[in-house]
């Protein structure tokens, strides 16, 4: 073996991811602390950018609107597994948070009289659900990218350091039980191969999803869950894993995303007879109901029959009686991916869409301060999550459209402020001699495997599994299925074996070890989505078909264990945690 | 295939010779070509292409990539000569009877393969104080109307994926000019009626490495995967420069 190249630093906080929430947390604690940004990416390449339609706050610009109607739609639109706590956090600090990306430059449309423009987005309302509201402030249809290039320019303003293309592969945890610290995370350096040990008093999470334990989805190739994975490999828990958003206008057959706005700004969705069948599924607020019933809506389409195309497998986005110059303004991003990808013109022909796997609504467990928990109430000390790979839980057990380029916004920022404080007063926690041994321990197994199973393809097998078993429609059988073929890909993982056994740049090396992590994920969520026997939200069960609040009116928090497994699975312990009620009773949830 | 043989609803597939530009900085060879054949279907990019040879038939091959459609600007690279996102570029839109040629991008070091050394790149977006330089503290948001906001809105699409820059003739021969890229982003603040601080990024840029350097060749404004008119923006700049913003 060759001895790896080690390199340690000292900060006061160490961010792991350069998307929105760590770059917005990077931004409150750079100025007051020594503060340092690792990602697996450069800043700007992070899928914050991907984001469109835009980002949620009751700024009341165009119509009137309130934090507490926002509230409330969150908790509603959560099928009332949020914590309402948080929920009213993110909905009050949603107006600063707008205020202060402004301030920062982002361009975002503006009203005839120069304010803020917002339009409306599904499952936002005026006064609990009397009619859709104008609530998302947005930059056309590309609010994402605006706000990441936003964070990252203020970053270069502040002059925060980063290590971009350093993929973060450990946590070093000191101690025992609720004496546990974090001292340091474990690096390695894509374009060298050396190993970086930067200890920390605080370190944040923000590392994103982890689409890419499915086959359709609108996620990144790097969106492989490494941060979250990392946490779980501690023994900490992992909250609500099996509520995963499939959003519903995927570009069909690819996954590629066309925004929500569309919906917003009045297109409407279609089955092959042309019929607007959201009409009979939210009466109310038809194509504009939360994303959970209109993929299932789809989805039922297609399986009844009622798909429109050669295979009857998809439905369709009608945009055609929107004028031109509307689409141009306020669409043009997802308007010219239909026409590049797809080959179809929006002004004239309806575009195949159909859901895609999007957002992990559940994660690493933390509080209102973004600081991570170890149990149902435990805090770690010095270790915060914010963003997608956080789970804090304003999403419950749906997401709204546009509450999570706030949610990075809000918790972003309270992660980078709570994690200053904290480092003001906390001694650095000794980093032990053999941090790196666990990493070098990883690399090396991959380096050196030369079993004949290829990673490529183990990847596939697991994303095909998880469309057919774990999708908008599950069941017991199909998530036995599932579980039976994870346990078959875990086998076969470990007889895999790579080509490039390089030093410099080796991405074959790294694609071996991101399937580690998307196996742990995926088994996550199909233990999670078997043991809660209802249906809510976006996990929709059918042979459990109504939500049970008497029993599953809880989060989900499932740990690994060390445990000796005969059935797969039989390793992972779940347990519940109460949710936070303060105003919201649950009621039945219709639109 | 004709219309009888294929099946309803069935994605027809071809086959398409791809030469990629290799380079492994570890074995101490030159940089070559290695052609690979490949199956692809009538949605696949040259990304899918690319995928399909790394993880069928060599893992080794290296090139970033990560959200696949355009908007993280990971994987600008050189496809039969011209500048483009490798993820935006439909194999069935090039002439597939002829081999596809694939080569990092120009004008900076490759590392290894199709990555090359962005950190040049960066560092000439950086020069220019790519942020907004506001004295004011505002306790709501500032005001701006449609119109002024409409001023930059061309700019402040770049996803900084460096096919203008290192398609531009004067940047490979001279790695010290700031570059399309660059330019593109001063203008995006020099444009914004919310900052103070265009004359500062305006004397940046009347330099020698400024925009004077710029030969109006419009490659760039071709290779942009945005569809930002970047050479009107740095004429923008330079008309900027001589007679103040308009």
């Amino acid at each position: 073996m060759t001895k790896p190249r080690i390199h340690n630093y000292t900060y006061d906080v160490v961010i792991v991811g350069a998307g929105g929430a760590g770059m917005r947390a990077a931004i409150e604690a750079g100025p007051h602390a020594k503060t340092a940004v690792i990602s697996k990416l450069f800043p700007t390449r992070s899928h914050t950018g991907a984001a469109q339609g835009g980002m949620a706050a009751a700024l009341a610009n165009v119509e009137e609107d309130s934090w507490e109607w926002h509230t409330f739609d969150t908790v509603k639109g959560g099928d009332y597994l949020v914590d309402q706590d948080a929920a009213e956090i993110l909905a009050k600090e949603s107006v600063q948070a707008v205020i202060d990306l402004e301030n920062m430059g982002l361009p975002f449309n503006r009203t005839p009289d120069g304010k803020i423009d917002q339009r409306r987005f599904g499952g936002h309302t005026r006064d609990h659900g009397k009619a859709p509201v104008r609530r998302s402030c947005y930059a056309a249809d590309r609010t994402g990218h605006m706000i990441l290039q936003t964070l990252y320019q203020n970053c270069v303003k502040l002059g925060i350091e980063f290590y971009n293309e350093f993929y973060v592969l450990d946590l070093v945890m000191v101690g025992e039980g609720k004496k546990r610290r974090p001292s340091a995370v474990v690096a390695y350096e894509l374009a060298t191969g050396d190993l970086h040990v930067f200890q920390a008093k605080s370190i944040v999470f923000a590392t994103g999803g982890f689409g890419k334990i499915f086959k359709t989805t609108s996620n990144a190739h790097t969106l492989t869950g490494d941060g979250v994975g990392i946490i779980y490999r501690k023994g900490l828990p992992l909250e609500d894993m099996e509520f995963y958003q499939f959003h519903p206008t995927g570009l069909a057959g690819l996954g590629i995303l066309l925004s929500e706005a569309a919906r917003g700004e009045g297109g409407i969705l279609r089955n092959a007879s042309g019929e607007r069948f959201m009409e009979r599924y939210a009466p109310t607020i038809k194509d504009l109901a939360p994303r959970d019933m209109v993929a299932r809506a789809m989805a039922n389409e297609v399986r009844e029959g009622r798909g429109a195309g050669p295979n009857k497998d998809y439905v369709l986005l009608d945009l055609t009686h929107l004028p031109p110059e509307v689409i141009d303004a306020k669409l043009p991003d997802i308007t010219e991916f239909a026409r590049t990808y797809l080959g179809v013109e929006p002004y004239t022909e309806p575009v195949p869409v159909f859901p895609t796997a999007h957002y992990a609504m559940g994660g690493i467990p933390t509080n209102i301060k973004a600081e991570v928990l170890s149990d149902n109430k435990t805090v770690v000390p010095g270790l915060y999550a914010a963003g997608e790979c956080a789970c804090v839980s304003v999403h419950g057990a749906n997401r709204l459209g546009t509450n999570s380029l706030l949610d990075i916004n809000v918790f972003g920022k309270r992660a980078g402020i709570y994690a200053v404080e904290y480092a003001k007063t906390a001694q650095h926690v000794p980093v032990p001699a053999d941090a790196a041994s666990e990493v070098i321990a990883m690399i090396e197994k991959v380096r050196k495997a030369k079993g004949n199973e290829k990673v490529a393809v183990l990847r596939k097998e697991l994303q095909d599994t998880m469309d057919k078993n774990a999708q908008v429609y599950r069941t017991e059988d199909s998530l036995n299925e599932a579980l039976d073929k994870i346990a078959e890909l875990r086998a076969r993982y470990e007889n895999i074996s790579i080509q490039d056994k390089g030093e410099r740049f080796n991405t074959d090396l790294l694609e071996a070890i991101e399937l580690g992590f998307l196996l742990d994920l995926a088994e996550v969520l199909v233990v999670t989505a078997r043991e809660r026997r209802e249906s809510r939200g976006g996990h929709y069960r059918e042979d459990f078909e109504t939500r049970n609040d008497k029993k599953f009116m809880v989060h989900s928090m499932a740990y690994l264990t060390d445990k000796k497994v005969k059935k797969p699975g039989e390793n992972i312990k779940i347990d519940w945690k109460p949710v936070t009620i303060t105003n919201y009773q649950p009621m039945e949830r219709k639109y | 295939m004709s219309a009888e043989t294929k099946k309803i609803g069935e994605i027809p597939s071809f086959k398409v010779t791809l030469f990629v530009r290799r380079f492994n900085p570890e074995d101490g060879q030159d940089a070559r070509w290695q052609d690979f054949d490949v199956e692809v279907f009538g949605t696949d990019r040259v990304l899918d292409a690319l995928h399909k040879i790394k993880w069928e038939q060599d893992g080794s091959l290296t090139f970033r990539r990560s959200c696949a459609h355009g908007v993280c600007g990971s994987d600008a690279m050189r496809i039969n000569g011209r500048n483009r996102l490798a993820c935006k570029t439909l194999i069935k839109d090039l002439d597939i009877t002829q081999p596809i040629y694939v080569e990092p991008i120009k004008g900076l070091a490759v590392e290894k393969d199709l990555v090359v050394d962005m950190n040049p790149f960066y560092q000439a977006y950086r020069d220019v104080k790519p942020f907004l330089i506001a004295s004011d503290k505002p306790e709501k948001e500032r005001l701006q109307s449609a119109e002024d906001r409409e001023r930059f809105d061309d700019t402040t699409k770049c996803i900084l994926c460096a096919a203008c820059t290192t398609s531009c003739p004067v940047f490979w021969t001279d790695g010290q000019y700031f570059g399309p890229a660059a330019i593109v982003n001063a203008h995006r603040f020099i444009f914004d009626s919310r900052d103070e601080a265009a004359e500062v990024r305006l004397e940046i840029l009347n330099d020698k490495e400024g925009v004077w350097r710029c030969r109006t060749t419009f490659n760039c404004t071709e290779a942009c995967p945005r569809g930002i008119q970047v050479t009107k923006a740095i004429a923008e700049v330079k008309q900027a420069i001589l007679r103040g913003r308009a």
